[in-house]
């Protein structure tokens, strides 16, 4: 199937700092990232807090501009504008964010928040059509239809979360950024909001960019996985593949941290040495070098060339099975 | 007792209480605002039903009853309840009237420094580092002097008149306001909710005055009410500095100017202006602060 959003060594870099007398320093908070989405295709990208999850959100959907590299929606390339002119590019993505009690306007009804993408960008729809595509999303996303003149503070977490997501798709979008849309939930709502999610795909073919730092989330949803650290993919691949077959070291580190419900379970759990170092100065060559217990001189000399064609991987000295 | 608990059986037999009901409940459980607020409306009341309340114009002078004393005195009448002025006008109908012109001078300093203030607010939160840095040292500069002092000076360029009196000190509250929003606008601005709007394609101005602002109104509220009493009482000490309404209009703070001379031979001319000044500010200030506690979710009692 073909990708309908391809994005070519993306990168976000902030200045920061830079008063009237000191220089800026720059923040590489992604660096050349490159990867496809499908519809109906989930990509999860997964990493520690800091690595650059939740910049990349931002520039896929557009709120932020990238400074470097290419990305491409349904083969259009996205300008510098990004989609702040264009109504139909701003449709193709959407985003549900982490916090569901900060994603939602606290001073308008469910109703309002759902029409709102429609009133904006679909101004030819009639009050009462947009009022009746709006109940339809309610009760798609699973909530009541009496729901529908409440305000956020009235609901609970999932139940917002639901708003959010539904929100999202008022516009049909073809791919959907997930920022963590479960993490700040009761495990038991997860599965609820997860299940919706991927009953919502199969539904409208979404292609979904998936970002958490829960890996049993990952392994239950994602068809990809992107590994990040520092602001750069260092393994991509099949789900099971990654899962199974780790080649990174810090794939492996980052796998061997999930807890296994199994208290026989042999714990060979890696530890990492060290701090993540700030994204202001990240280390030469592998920016894993630092904390990595394969690392090698040549490690510290120049990042490594992406190895594989399915399952790629940066690194020197992969882990062979 | 039983009002109490059978308004909240009623809420609970009903879907969860709306935001206005909330806000009442909590505003209500504050006696003093409750007062404060029972006490601003019956001055409301005085000031909008003045012509058939009061017993005579505020400007017909009695000749044969200057200076008269209050009626529970030796020499009072009940003609003149609350005594006459040097010039032989009812104290009473003219305080009645001098209610009109107070509240006349909060809500137009409130609205016009709300207003611009909430509106410069908003664009400073927004602006550039640059034109924000601005923004705020003019404010902070105007702030900088001393309030009453500042309004003079501006009244003494644009010449007394109780108009002039009422750009000046909404000129001097409106920095607050600025203050007050940029700081509300600045915290709500960085919510998700509101990037959530970028991405519906929301625009600058729909999210600065759409999204945004509704969100920062309860400290603005707060910072209305309480700006009422001092542009109340701000319009007063003008007044009494012969510098802001011009007599014979019944203002408070001008009747106090006008009965200086008398103070020690007639206590009631200044007693009664001074007393209505303080109860009114008084009541504005404690429904303030009850509005405060009812609208700021940090102050709120869980």
């Amino acid at each position: 199937m073909s990708a309908i959003l391809t994005a070519e060594n993306l990168k976000r870099h902030y200045e920061v700092g830079g008063g009237a007398f000191r220089s800026a320093a720059t923040v590489r908070a992604l660096d050349g990232a490159s990867f496809a989405l499908e519809p109906g295709k989930t990509l999860a990208v997964v990493g520690e807090s800091g690595c650059g999850k939740s910049t990349l959100a931002r520039v896929v959907t557009m709120i932020e501009p990238p400074s470097g590299g290419s990305l491409a929606i349904e083969g259009r390339e996205v300008g510098p504008d990004g989609a702040a002119k264009d109504r139909d590019l701003r449709a193709m993505v959407q985003i549900v964010f982490q916090d569901p009690y900060g994603s939602l306007n606290p001073r308008q009804t469910i109703g309002q928040t759902l029409m709102e993408p429609l009133m904006l960008n679909r101004p030819e729809i009639k009050a009462e059509e947009r009022e009746s595509r709006a109940r339809e999303m309610l009760r798609m996303v699973g909530l009541r239809d009496e729901h529908f003149d409440r305000y956020p503070h009235m609901f609970s977490g999932g139940q917002r979360q639901r708003v959010a997501v539904g929100r999202a798709l008022m516009l049909e979008p073809k791919i959907l950024v997930l920022d963590e849309p479960v993490s700040a939930l009761d495990l038991s709502i997860q599965s609820q909001v997860l299940n919706l999610l991927i009953d919502l795909q199969e539904k409208f073919q979404l292609a979904y960019l998936f970002i958490s730092h829960d890996l049993s989330v990952v392994r239950h949803l994602a068809d990809e996985v992107m590994v990040m650290y520092l602001g750069r993919p260092v393994e991509t691949g099949p789900k099971d593949e990654i899962f199974a077959h780790p080649r990174h070291p810090y794939t492996r580190a980052l796998l061997s941290a999930t807890p296994v419900a199994d208290p026989r379970h042999e714990k060979t759990r890696i530890k990492l040495e060290g701090e993540l170092p700030s994204p202001m100065a990240v280390p030469e060559g592998c920016p894993f070098n630092p904390r990595c217990w394969r690392a090698t001189d040549e490690c510290r000399r120049e990042f490594p060339p992406y190895e594989g064609e399915r399952h790629r991987y940066a690194c020197y000295h992969p882990i062979e099975e | 007792m039983s009002d109490a608990s059978s308004a909240t059986a009623r809420t609970i037999a009903q879907a969860p209480p709306s935001p206005l009901k909330d806000f009442w409940n909590a505003f209500s459980e504050n006696r003093g605002a409750t007062a404060g607020l029972v006490v601003f409306m019956l001055f409301l009341l005085v000031a909008i039903f003045a012509p058939l309340i009061s017993p005579y114009a505020p400007d017909t002078q009695f000749r044969d009853a200057l200076l008269q004393p209050p009626v529970w005195t030796d020499g009072g009448t009940w003609q003149f309840p609350l005594g006459t002025d040097p010039l032989g006008r009812d104290m009473l109908s003219r305080l009645i009237h001098g209610a009109r012109f107070s509240f006349f001078i909060g809500i137009v300093v409130v609205t016009v420094a709300t207003f611009f203030g909430v509106v410069i607010g908003v664009i400073a939160g927004f602006a550039p580092t640059w034109a924000d840095t601005l923004i705020m040292r003019v404010m902070d500069i105007v702030l900088s002097f001393p309030s009453l002092l500042l309004a003079l000076v501006l009244v003494a360029i644009l010449g007394p008149s109780l108009l002039n009196a009422m750009v000046a000190i909404a000129i001097v509250l409106q920095p607050h306001f600025v203050r007050l929003t940029r700081a509300a606008v600045l915290s709500e601005r960085t919510r998700d909710y509101v990037t959530a709007a970028r991405v519906a394609g929301a625009g600058k101005m729909r999210i600065m005055f759409r999204t945004v602002l509704p969100n920062c109104l309860a400290p603005i509220i707060v910072q209305a009410a309480l700006s009422f009493s001092t542009a109340i009482l701000d319009a007063a000490a003008l007044g009494f500095l012969g510098m802001g309404a011009q007599p014979p209009t019944p203002e408070w703070g001008t009747m106090l100017a006008e009965a200086r001379e008398f103070i020690l031979r007639a206590w009631w001319v200044v007693t009664f202006p001074g007393l209505c000044i303080l109860v009114t500010v008084l009541a504005i200030n404690l429904m303030g602060d009850g509005l405060r506690d009812a609208l700021d979710p940090k102050l709120k009692r869980s």
